[in-house]
């Protein structure tokens, strides 16, 4: 009768194992989402003080106008524009290869050029330390020794050069990030080419945990600044 | 030799079963490593519009999420209105939003913290606008335009 017994408990039947993972991982599968939050990163400028002075006027040549209206129709620098066409248009704007009278003028930095400023700035800074200017002076131009470091004497765009962004307020928001993704995207293939060129790997693929790689990143930055202004709202509602 | 011919030709033998579970469970923790759990209930619809050159952010937790699109319930009208949290909001109640946020983080991270902006695309720039002079006048100064990985064309 009772021989089987004797022999220590019986196997559990594991069958119903899979049944229970299968509950388990159905339940994890209905309750998370894949989705990493994904997007156009943009810096806002900060409010603008009512009592601050007028801002000095930027020559005609370093602004890049984009206006987008109400029909999310492109006019870019006083001609109707196509999307298409935009990413070229940038690019042209940066890098200004024909020496137009229109676009921004490019200057050369040399390597004699900056480390006399450098020496220029320090002698200050070594004088009078109280003044703030003479540090942020000297912040300047030893980024542009990192970059002429790694990259050579280079081209520099004036520091007013921008490419301004304004909206109408029925303007799409579809098109909105369209315009800043062809926006972006000239800028990134520029910074691409360029890193690409000196350091053999996209910029894209620099890694900022890296020390070695995180002073190419502003090598790269220094040469093709991301300036995008999205301008003021009242300016837009005026036209 | 009738030993060796009794369990011939019976029949291909059953697969064991006694591996699935594992099976199961490797895809159950890779579900579970990769994904999180949904903290938000949508109550506005939206399809964010397409971009190529997007950043992917990093840490969830330090970003604070606006959504905007039409209600999908559409007793509350079908104009894109702003979700904060689980609610409706206006465009006031957005700065007292993000501080509280901003409180409530460490000390350490506050600077890195970025808003998010979750927006339908049919939504008009009016709206987005002001709600990005909201963020201006508060300080919260980095901002991601969400969009969907769209594929680059040329």
């Amino acid at each position: 009768m009772a021989r089987k017994s004797r022999q220590g408990p019986g196997e559990i039947n594991a069958g119903s194992m899979a049944d229970i993972a299968f509950l388990l991982l159905i339940f994890f599968l209905v309750t998370t989402t894949m989705d990493t939050d994904s997007g156009i990163l943009r810096q806002l400028p900060p409010p603008i003080p009512e009592d601050a002075p007028e801002p000095p006027k930027v020559k005609e040549r370093d602004v890049y106008v984009v206006l987008v209206n109400s029909r999310d129709q492109l006019l870019v620098e006083s001609n109707l524009m196509d999307i298409s066409e935009l990413k070229a248009g940038t690019r042209e704007f940066f890098t200004n290869p024909n020496n137009l009278e229109t676009l921004p003028e490019r200057k050369k930095i040399t390597r004699a050029e900056v480390t006399e400023k450098i020496a220029y700035f320090k002698g200050l800074i070594a004088a009078d330390s109280e003044t703030p200017a003479y540090a942020k002076e000297l912040k300047k131009w030893d980024r542009k020794l990192n970059a002429i470091n790694l990259i050579g004497d280079y081209y520099e765009l004036p520091g007013s050069a921008v490419i301004s962004l304004r909206n109408d307020t029925e303007t799409s928001y579809d098109m909105y990030i369209q315009v800043q993704n062809e926006l972006t995207r000239a800028i990134n293939e520029l910074r691409d080419e360029l890193s690409e060129e000196k350091f053999g790997k996209p910029y894209i693929e620099l890694n900022k945990n890296n020390p070695e790689e995180k002073k190419m990143i502003m090598a790269v930055r220094q040469v093709y600044p991301q300036r995008i202004s999205e301008a003021e709202p009242n300016v837009t509602k005026k036209n | 030799m009738s030993k060796f011919v009794s369990t011939k030709n019976k029949g291909t033998p059953a697969i064991s079963t006694a591996s699935l579970p594992d099976i199961v469970f490797m895809l159950l923790f890779f579900f579970m490593v990769t994904t999180k759990m949904r903290d938000q209930e949508l109550i506005v619809k939206i399809s964010p519009p397409s971009a190529t050159e997007v950043t992917k952010m990093e840490n969830k937790s330090l970003v604070d999420f606006i959504i905007v699109g039409p209600p999908f319930d559409e007793r509350y009208g079908t104009e894109p209105r702003i979700q904060l949290d689980d609610s409706f909001a206006t465009i006031d109640q957005i700065g007292d939003f993000i501080k509280q946020r901003k409180e409530n983080r460490d000390e350490a991270v506050r600077s890195l913290v970025a808003t998010s902006l979750k927006v339908d695309k049919h939504t008009r720039m009016g709206l987005v606008t002001d709600i990005k002079q909201e963020l201006r006048h508060i300080g919260a100064l980095k901002i991601v335009y969400s969009t969907n990985q769209g594929s680059r064309k040329d």
